[in-house]
């Protein structure tokens, strides 16, 4: 008997340390944040300026809503290549619609919006009903959108002269901020409830945390699977419709290279590449970190090269953390 | 209490070059525990996977309370009201107590997508107290214990209303509290009518808990008993079988007095657990007992695979730091490894390659320039020597057939010198004829002077090979037979002596 109770007592312990732990990665993370902030704040008095920071809101819009999309993909251990180039094929099609077609302008989003889904749930069921790893899958989906983005284009960018509005949809502001910043917040919540509070979130753990276990408790692991590509297809449209509107322009050969940023931004956030564990939060702050990175090392005048090199950096130093707070656990 | 649950009859199941299951049979009434016991490779599990739909029979019926019914995947058996919990446990690690729990059938509110957290939470709790279970539904199953782990697996089963509850191995991994709490929960599950089969290798266990015991032997049914009318001697027999019972020996004790390799006290967590034997020149000495005895353990722990708690071991009189299966091939240890296909070869490489590979300083020329005369003149020589059947130097391993692949691994080793061979299952997955010709070379090398650790599942094989024999349960050596005191149920004793 008294041997039980010390026991329960061990347990609550564990858990308390456990929520510590998860809570301390993250305000790790959030405090690696400030911390750039701070210093670059005082490296540079062109950081810490209005228009810098809503340059750097602006910047992390896109990329932030790939990563939130990707997240969910890389919680079930799999992940997606072809985010950049997808978002760009989404951003043609959108152009498509609207310049090419002089289709309404809802027309155009609804389409740059299913084309991003369709590729998505075309990797989906690669992966799931194909048993195409989803490293390969996503790495033809992307080279394959790529081209598609070329040739429906014709290799020029679409502009949208004859429909001024479509600018808005990015570039509108409340209250200074740029309508992406805020569609990115929106997006991210609308996520974080998916992935805490429903079904489609509980599977998307449970699929990368044991794929067998939840298939022999019965879940439709197929299904399920396509559907988690299928909703970050439509977060990758829904980046291409924000790019397309913020350039005023559908521009095809952009594209590759953010799938890289988006994965090392939700890697950064506590993603795991094994599978099971991650947050949107933890996406969203990673996202940031990323571009205030980019937009700091850019305002001391460090070359452009060497930015890049600095990010890699920061990202092996990242995943290297996350390991040796798993070993520790 | 005596209605009968499950009935299954003349149950015939083939694998391609097996046949796994014979006419067997099976019945569990209700409020009982029945034991379903026979040696690795009875058949047991084959049994319960049929039951579960896991595997679809060939022949044979089952009956489920009186109704002959089909079962043809494992969700059928769960809306049946079967559940099984597995030896590995199959939870999710990364989601909560309750969340495992109701993995796959979330109670839901508002529209159909959002979960109701409270509810599976409130519903979990009711569980545990009914099951008098002190748990938090919302721990993550990571941080729980095995036998905590355990406890959930069993609470999901319940909550599926079984009635039917098959428990494959539940113990192995338990501390005798956590095997008393167990017990407890399977008692008062009995108690409320749930039929048990419990699949167990630890006599004493079977006499503890179970009311009837069923013995499988080679895929078929022998008999079911009462469990306080038999003594577990009478198991073990009825397990093993008269009829392998004479195996000709053909190797009795080496005279040998020159120990080449002495183990000390080793310890690694509660796999290995104070073991100490020695080695002597020109010996087999086989390593005898259950799955997850911790043989492979011990044999990974000398190979200096796994990191050792404590312990000391000594080649030929010298005391020796082994760190890595670089430091074990250094003082002449070579691992042939249970599962050679992973670990022991490179498949897509042909024959040659795979034998000079694990010593390759040895070829290399003038700016590492590889000698190719040299590479295939050594292996030839393996080849011969081993008699290995393979068109030419050039064949890729993947295309040999088992008995081959095996001799190339040990080619592979004996181009690096190693006097101590570790083998693990020599000749699992090898047919007849390739194992006597295994059985042959390992005698030969023991002849030649090359100390052999041979690690078998199988008791004929331990048997007819060892010169002597070291019986392993549970991370201990329970029991050291010489070959003429050797027998498969003395074996069998040793090997299911838990603490």
């Amino acid at each position: 008997m008294n041997n039980k109770v010390v026991k329960t007592k061990n347990e609550v312990i564990q858990k308390r340390s456990l929520l510590r732990s998860d809570s301390k990665q993250k305000l790790l993370t959030f405090s690696s944040l400030i911390v750039m902030f701070i210093v670059f704040s005082l490296a540079s008095p062109n950081f810490a300026t209005f228009n810098n920071i809503v340059g750097i809101l602006l910047s992390t819009a896109v990329n932030g809503v790939l990563a939130v999309g990707v997240t969910f993909v890389i919680i079930t251990a799999g992940i997606d290549l072809s985010v950049g180039t997808v978002m760009t094929f989404a951003s043609v099609m959108t152009g498509v619609f609207i310049a090419f077609w002089n289709l309404p302008i809802i027309f155009g989003i609804l389409g740059g919006l299913a084309a991003g889904a369709l590729c998505g749930f075309i990797n989906g069921s690669l992966i799931a009903k194909m048993k195409l790893p989803p490293f390969i899958a996503t790495l033809g989906m992307l080279m394959m959108t790529k081209g598609l983005s070329l040739v429906i284009s014709g290799t020029k960018p679409i502009y949208f002269l004859e429909t001024p509005v479509f600018r808005k949809i990015s570039m509108g502001t409340v209250f200074g901020i740029p309508n992406a910043v805020l569609i990115f917040f929106a997006a991210a919540i609308i996520a974080n409830f998916i992935l805490t509070k429903t079904v489609l979130g509980r599977y998307t753990y449970a699929l990368g945390s044991n794929e067998e276990a939840a298939r022999l408790s019965g879940i439709n692991v197929d299904a399920w699977k396509i559907a988690i590509y299928t909703l970050g297809g439509l977060f990758s449209g829904l980046a291409g419709v924000m790019m397309a509107s913020r350039l005023n322009s559908a521009q095809p050969a952009l594209g590759q290279g953010y799938e890289l940023e988006a994965i090392a931004a939700a890697v950064i956030g506590g993603t795991s590449l094994s599978g099971g564990e991650g947050t949107i939060l933890g996406t969203v702050i990673g996202a940031f970190i990323m571009s205030v990175l980019i937009n700091g090392l850019r305002i001391l005048s460090i070359p452009q090269e060497w930015q890049t090199v600095i990010i890699g950096a920061i990202v092996i130093m990242a995943v290297y953390a996350d390991i040796i707070r798993r070993r520790q656990r | 209490m005596d209605e009968v649950l499950v009935l299954m009859e003349g149950i015939e199941k083939r694998f391609p070059g097996v046949h796994a299951l014979s006419q067997c049979q099976f019945e569990l009434r209700a409020g009982e525990v029945h034991a379903l016991v026979g040696e690795n490779g009875a058949g047991k599990s084959t049994l319960m996977k049929v039951l579960t739909g896991v595997y679809k029979k060939d022949a044979g019926r089952i009956f489920y309370k009186g109704k002959e019914v089909e079962i043809p995947n494992p969700r059928a058996a769960q809306e049946l009201g079967i559940s099984i919990i597995h030896q590995e446990l199959n939870l999710m690690p990364h989601l909560t107590v309750a969340q495992n729990i109701f993995i796959g059938r979330e109670p839901r509110k508002g529209i159909k997508f959002i979960l109701n957290e409270n509810e599976i939470n409130e519903k979990t709790k009711e569980l545990f107290e009914m099951m008098h279970l002190d748990l938090d539904p919302r721990i993550r199953v990571s941080d729980l214990t095995v036998a905590k782990q355990q406890m959930v697996e069993i609470a999901k089963a319940l909550s599926y209303n079984s009635e039917v509850l098959i428990m494959d191995e539940p113990t192995s991994a338990l501390s005798d509290a956590e095997i008393e709490e167990l017990f407890r929960i399977i008692r008062q599950l009995r108690d409320k009518g749930v039929g048990i089969i419990y699949i167990s290798h630890r006599m004493e266990e079977l006499k503890q808990i179970s009311d009837r015991v069923t013995v499988m032997r080679d895929g078929r049914y022998i008999d079911t008993v009462r469990t306080e009318e038999v003594t577990i001697d009478r198991i073990i027999n009825m397990m093993v079988g008269r009829e392998i019972y004479e195996t000709s020996r053909a190797n009795p004790e080496t005279n040998s007095q020159d120990v080449v390799l002495e183990v000390k006290n080793l310890n690694r967590g509660r796999e290995i657990k104070d073991v100490s034997f020695n080695l002597k020149k020109g010996e087999i000495l086989g390593f005898a007992g259950l799955m997850g005895a911790g043989r492979t353990e011990v044999a990974r722990a000398i190979f200096g695979a796994d990191p050792i708690d404590s312990g000391e071991i000594y080649v030929k009189g010298k005391k020796i730091n082994i760190k890595s299966p670089g430091d074990a091939v250094k003082c002449g240890i070579g691992y042939l490894s249970e599962d050679r296909k992973r670990y022991g070869l490179a498949l897509g490489m042909d024959v040659e390659s795979n034998i000079v590979l694990a010593n390759f300083e040895k070829f290399l020329g003038f700016l590492g320039r590889v000698n190719t005369a040299k590479t295939r003149a050594e292996a030839q020589l393996h080849v011969d020597e081993l008699s290995i059947k393979t068109p030419s130097l050039q064949q890729k391993v993947k295309y040999l057939s088992g008995g081959n692949q095996q001799k190339v691994v040990i080619g592979k080793w004996l181009v690096r010198d190693c006097d101590i061979l570790i083998f693990d299952e020599p000749t699992r997955g090898i047919d007849v004829g390739a194992k006597s010709e295994i059985y042959k070379l390992l005698n030969d090398l023991a002849e030649s002077g090359k100390s052999i650790i041979m690690i078998s599942s199988e008791l004929p094989e331990i048997l007819r090979m060892s010169h002597r024999i070291i019986v392993m349960c549970e991370g201990r050596i329970t029991g050291e037979l010489s070959t003429a005191e050797a027998t498969q149920e003395r074996i069998m004793q040793y090997a299911t002596m838990r603490e």
